[in-house]
Formats: C-alpha cells, sequence, structure tokens
C-alpha cells in the first residue's frame, strides 16, 4: 500500500468524537422531559418506552466513549490537555448515566409525585436539560477555538456561553429549593420511603445540571493555559 | 585513460535516472502531504502542480545543491591523480541511496532521500579515498543544516499561523479579514521563492540580474500571482448557512486559493533541493568525463542534467507517485487550509532559502517541523508525536546504511573496471 509519513503525522483529533458523544448524552437528556410527563400522567406504557429510549441512548453514548479513550494513546501532542479532555469526557457521560438512573429508578418504583409539584417538577427537569444543553453549545466551539489557537473573539463568546450556563445552572439551585420547599410541606402525610426517594430524584435531577456546570468549567480550563 | 568513458556516462545516467524516479515516486507525496490532506487541491490538480513546479524548481534553482553534492563534500584535488576512483564512488553512492531507497519505501521506513546520499557519498570516501578526502567542515555544516532546518521552519509556521489567527480569525469579521489579507499572504510566496531563486542564479539559463533587478522582477512575479489569487477569490461564492457548523467554513475556502499558490512554492521547493540528490554524482561522473579525467572544481554543470533529473522525477510521480498523493488525501482528515498553508509556506520557503545556499536538507523533516509549529501555535488537534520520533530517528540509521552500500558497491566497481 503506498503511503505517506506525513500523514501518519497527524492523529485523528478527538475533539469531534467529544462532540460526537456530547450530542448523544444532550440526546439521552432531552428524553428525560417526555419521560417526566408520561410518568406524571401515569401513562406507564408510555413511559417504559421512553425509558427503553434513555437507555439506549446512554449506551450508545457509552460505547462512543470508549471509542474516543481508544483514540487517546499517551504521546498525541494535543493543543488541550489530555486530562482535561479526559474529565470533560467523564462528566459528560455522568450526565446520561444520571438521566438513565432518572429514568430507571422512577418507572421501577412507580413514583407518583403528589399533583401539587407536577408543575415546578417539569421545570425543573426542562431547566436542567437547558443547562446540559449550554454545555454542548460550548462543547461545540471547540473545533472553532482551534482554529483560533485559543485566543480572540472565539474565547470572549465560549466564556459568554460558560457564563451563560452559570446561570442557569443557578436558577435550576433556585428552581430545586422551591420543589423542595413544596415536598417538604406534604412530606409527613406521604408514605415515607416514597418521600426519601422524591429527595433523591429531586437530587439527581440537579446533578444534571451540576456535572453540565463542571463540563464548562473544564472547558474554561482549557482556555485558560 | 577513459576507455571507460561513455559506460561510466551511461551508467550514471541510467542510474541518475533511478533515483530521480525514486523521489517522484516516494518523496514527492510527502512534499505534497499538507496541501492535498487540507483539501484545497483535487488529487489531479495536485499532481499537476507537483509535476510542474517540481521540474521548474529542478531546472530553474537546483543547480546549487547538485553543486554540493556534485563537489562539496569530496576534496577534489586529493583526487587529481585517480580521476575513475571519484567515478567509482559517484556511481556507488548512487546505487546504493538508490536501491536503500527502494528498500526502505517498500518496507514503509521513513526514510530522506538526501540523508541516504550524503551518507553513501562520505561513506565511499570516508574508506575508499580515504578519511582526509571528506571535507568534515562542509560535512559537518549539512548536518547542522538538518537540525536547524526543521527549527527554524517550525519557527515560521509558529509566527505564520501566529499571523493568520491575528489578522483573520480573531477579528469581528475573519470573512472580510481573509478576503483583504489573504492575497498578501499570495505575493509573500510568489516573492520569497521567486527572490530566492533569482538571487542564486538563473546563470545556466543565460539569466543575470542585479541585487536591485532581483528585488523588482520578484516584485512583479508577487504581484503577478496575488493577481491571480484575488481574481480567484472573487470567483468564490460564500454560503452563510455553511458557517453554522462550522463558523469558519467561508474562511477555509479563501484560504483554500492560497494554498494552491503555497502548494506551488513547496513542489519547486522541493524538486530545487531533491532534484540534486539523483544529479549531482550524475553531474560529478559527467564532468571528470568530459574534462578527459581532470577533476575540477570549477566547471559549469551542463543543464541537461538538471533537465534529465527533471525528467526523472516527474516519471516517478506519474508512474507511482500519484498513488501515493491519492492515499495522502485520505490519510489526514484535520487539516484545514489555514494550517496547511501556514505549514506548508514554512516548510517551503526554508528549503528553498536552504537550496539557495547550496545545502541539501530534507524536506521532509522540514515539513515534520512546520508541522509541529503549527501545534506549538495550539492549531492541530493532533499530532502524533510516535510518528515525528520515528521520522527523525530515522536519519541515524539511513547514514550508516547509506555508507556500508556505497562501500560495497565502490569496490564492486573498482574490480569490475580495475583501479
Amino acid at each position: 500500500m503506498p503511503r505517506s509519513y506525513i500523514s501518519g503525522l497527524f492523529g485523528t483529533s478527538p475533539i469531534s468524537p467529544l462532540q460526537q458523544h456530547m450530542a448523544k448524552v444532550q440526546a439521552t437528556v432531552t428524553e428525560l422531559l417526555p419521560f417526566f410527563k408520561a410518568a406524571l400522567a401515569e401513562d406507564w406504557e408510555k413511559a417504559e418506552s421512553m425509558q427503553q429510549l434513555i437507555a439506549t441512548r446512554e449506551n450508545e453514548a457509552d460505547a462512543l466513549k470508549r471509542e474516543l479513550r481508544l483514540k487517546l494513546p499517551h504521546g498525541l501532542f494535543m493543543p488541550v490537555s489530555r486530562r482535561d479532555l479526559l474529565e470533560v469526557l467523564t462528566m459528560q457521560d455522568r450526565i446520561a448515566n444520571k438521566a438513565k438512573d432518572i429514568a430507571g429508578l422512577m418507572l421501577g418504583r412507580k413514583m407518583q409525585f403528589p399533583e401539587a409539584m407536577h408543575a415546578s417538577l417539569l421545570d425543573f427537569v426542562n431547566r436542567c436539560s437547558d443547562a446540559t444543553a449550554q454545555a454542548q453549545t460550548a462543547i461545540n466551539e471547540l473545533d472553532e477555538l482551534v482554529a483560533t489557537g485559543f485566543g480572540g473573539n472565539e474565547v470572549d463568546l465560549v466564556e459568554s456561553m460558560i457564563h451563560k450556563l452559570d446561570t442557569i445552572e443557578s436558577d435550576t439551585d433556585d428552581i430545586q429549593v422551591a420543589v423542595r420547599a413544596i415536598l417538604f410541606k406534604m412530606e409527613k402525610e406521604l408514605p415515607p420511603v416514597d418521600v426519601m426517594f422524591m429527595y433523591r430524584i429531586l437530587d439527581w435531577i440537579g446533578d444534571l445540571a451540576d456535572l453540565a456546570q463542571r463540563v464548562g468549567s473544564r472547558l474554561e480550563l482549557m482556555l485558560a493555559r | 585513460m577513459m576507455e571507460f568513458g561513455i559506460t561510466f556516462i551511461i551508467l550514471a545516467c541510467v542510474f541518475g535516472l533511478f533515483m530521480a524516479w525514486g523521489v517522484g515516486a516516494n518523496d514527492v507525496a510527502n512534499a505534497m502531504a499538507t496541501s492535498v490532506g487540507s483539501k484545497a487541491l483535487t488529487i489531479k490538480q495536485a499532481i499537476i502542480i507537483a509535476a510542474v513546479f517540481e521540474f521548474l524548481g529542478a531546472f530553474l534553482a537546483g543547480g546549487q545543491v547538485t553543486a554540493t553534492i556534485r563537489k562539496g563534500m569530496i576534496d577534489a584535488d586529493l583526487m587529481a591523480g585517480s580521476p575513475e576512483l571519484l567515478i567509482y564512488g559517484m556511481l556507488a553512492a548512487l546505487l546504493a541511496a538508490g536501491i536503500w531507497l527502494l528498500i526502505a519505501s517498500r518496507a514503509g521506513w521513513p526514510v530522506s532521500t538526501t540523508h541516504s546520499i550524503v551518507g553513501a557519498i562520505v561513506g565511499f570516501a570516508a574508506v575508499g579515498l580515504g578519511i582526509e578526502a571528506v571535507q568534515w567542515a562542509k560535512v559537518g555544516t549539512i548536518v547542522m543544516s538538518w537540525v536547524i532546518s526543521p527549527v527554524t521552519s517550525g519557527a515560521i509556521a509558529f509566527f505564520l499561523f501566529l499571523s493568520v489567527q491575528k489578522l483573520i480569525f480573531n477579528t469581528d469579521n475573519p470573512l472580510a479579514n481573509a478576503r483583504r489579507y489573504v492575497p498578501l499572504y499570495i505575493f509573500l510566496v510568489g516573492f520569497i521563492v521567486s527572490l530566492v531563486t533569482l538571487f542564486k542564479g538563473l546563470k545556466h539559463i543565460g539569466l543575470e540580474l542585479t541585487t536591485l533587478q532581483s528585488y523588482l522582477v520578484a516584485v512583479v512575479i508577487g504581484a503577478i500571482i496575488m493577481m491571480i489569487g484575488i481574481y480567484f477569490i472573487r470567483q468564490l461564492k460564500f454560503d452563510p448557512a455553511a458557517d453554522r457548523e462550522y463558523h469558519f467554513t467561508n474562511v477555509e475556502k479563501v484560504f483554500g486559493i492560497l494554498m494552491m499558490a503555497t502548494a506551488c512554492a513547496m513542489a519547486f521547493a522541493h524538486g530545487s533541493n531533491d532534484v540534486a540528490n539523483a544529479v549531482g554524482p550524475l553531474a560529478a561522473v559527467v564532468s571528470i568525463v568530459q574534462n578527459d579525467g581532470e577533476v575540477t572544481q570549477r566547471s559549469m554543470m551542463a543543464p541537461w542534467i538538471l533537465l534529465l533529473g527533471g525528467i526523472g522525477i516527474v516519471a516517478g510521480l506519474m508512474m507511482y507517485g500519484h498513488k501515493v498523493i491519492a492515499t495522502v488525501g485520505q490519510g489526514i482528515t484535520e487539516l484545514t487550509p489555514s494550517r496547511g498553508f501556514a505549514a506548508t509556506l514554512a516548510a517551503a520557503t526554508t528549503v528553498v532559502v536552504a537550496s539557495g545556499t547550496g545545502l541539501p536538507i530534507s524536506t521532509t523533516h522540514t515539513l515534520v517541523g512546520a508541522v509541529l509549529g503549527v501545534g506549538m501555535a495550539r492549531g492541530i488537534a493532533a499530532v502524533n508525536m510516535g510518528v515525528v520520533r520515528t521520522i527523525f530517528m530515522s536519519w541515524i540509521v539511513t547514514l550508516p546504511a547509506g555508507a556500508i552500500l556505497a562501500i560495497f558497491f565502490f569496490f564492486m566497481f573498482k574490480g569490475i573496471f580495475g583501479g
């Protein structure tokens, strides 16, 4: 096979696989809202099919993660540190895992939230999914960052994106406080074990936004080098 | 005494063509890799550019390095009494380097043509003619240049890429700035290449210019190329929708035009430096035979020798090299025209300056240095350092390999023709 040594010089870029992974993660998270709508309406058949979809998407994300890790041997000279890159990948992956856990637990226990919580709960899920979407927007700028050598306007743009991500995340914190307050008022009338799991689900939904924010912070570290 | 005169010339022509063919078949693809890899050129365009500009580079600017290979590394005065030894040696060096390249390219080892031929000449001279026959100072300079050239091209690439970022990518309107500044880069490409070529003499085609004239001609050539570039940039159709996915898609289209100019420069530079590896020893043999055995440092080289080398390279490219170039395009997926341009122009500039100074350097190594330079500016998503190491290590192996083969063939020729 005729070849040129120079072409071997260019390793496979980890950037577009990282973006593809994030796209898959976001595709997992977006299914949570329809899942919640089905679950809150106690349409468990539909909820189950949604949960299946979430699990499939998460598996696909896992496959992409493994593939990317294999593409990152030591001795690859990159504009970003290998550690930061793997860290971002791990954070992204944990978002998908968390989404799968949330759907799994809710379906497994056929959890029923009190009517009074429904509206804020959906709002909470929606806002957390906004946070992960914003993280994806920022990650999608990585190839432009390489083109500009991590300088100039592009850095400002990404920094403003990360700033917006932080704002969304603090929104989700506020919503979480509000949702917890509603649950707190009613918790004595509800079965204690159910309440315990409701709190856990609320924590996990909040984790989605936290993890999205951590994707953003890692990206910020890449800019700072 | 030159009873085998014609035989020697024919042998030298055959070996020289074989070597030039090898350069065209394998080495040209490396020189064109960054241009084809950035997808700014189609395979067909790349092959046409390579054929035309390799030939022009070899014919117009290949003389200095050829002179170095021909007579720069061996003290010819010591050979005055036995010119036939020099002939055997040069034939041996050609054959050795050609065969070593054949073996290496079959095995897929990244060896340099330049290192092979220099190793072979130093090898036969040191063993066959005696240690004192080698111009060690000159050889030392050449080896130094092998270290300096990748570093220099790396530095140039680094700053070129920084300038591209500063002037174009990191501005409010990258596309407008690309259209404004890219023609200037195109001018730079034409200006540098033609200036260096003019400075180092086109006497062999009957053109002699003063310094001022050279500058003027270089400016004119640069301007003409820039005009052509501006024309093509005007022809470009920009699609704002394409920028949604990757914001610089349209900017890269402008760089595509620049890349064409840079690819020409690179092919020219490669031709000017690497043709010497094939025709240097050939020129040495021809001049000794024509001067009736007199070993002379002064004689001019016949232009037909460079012509022959150019033809050999183009033949190799046409018969085999095009396949290698075609695979290169698929091998490199991460190189955009803006990055490819910075790396290629840096390498071409370094090589063309080295050619003007008569230093035989490795085009491949210079290009690797340039790619690393762009990488240092955080411009390339992934550079495989393992491959870099292999490429640079290979020259340590190539020198003794070329030398040993050359020594073997030297004594073989000595046995056949007597001496």
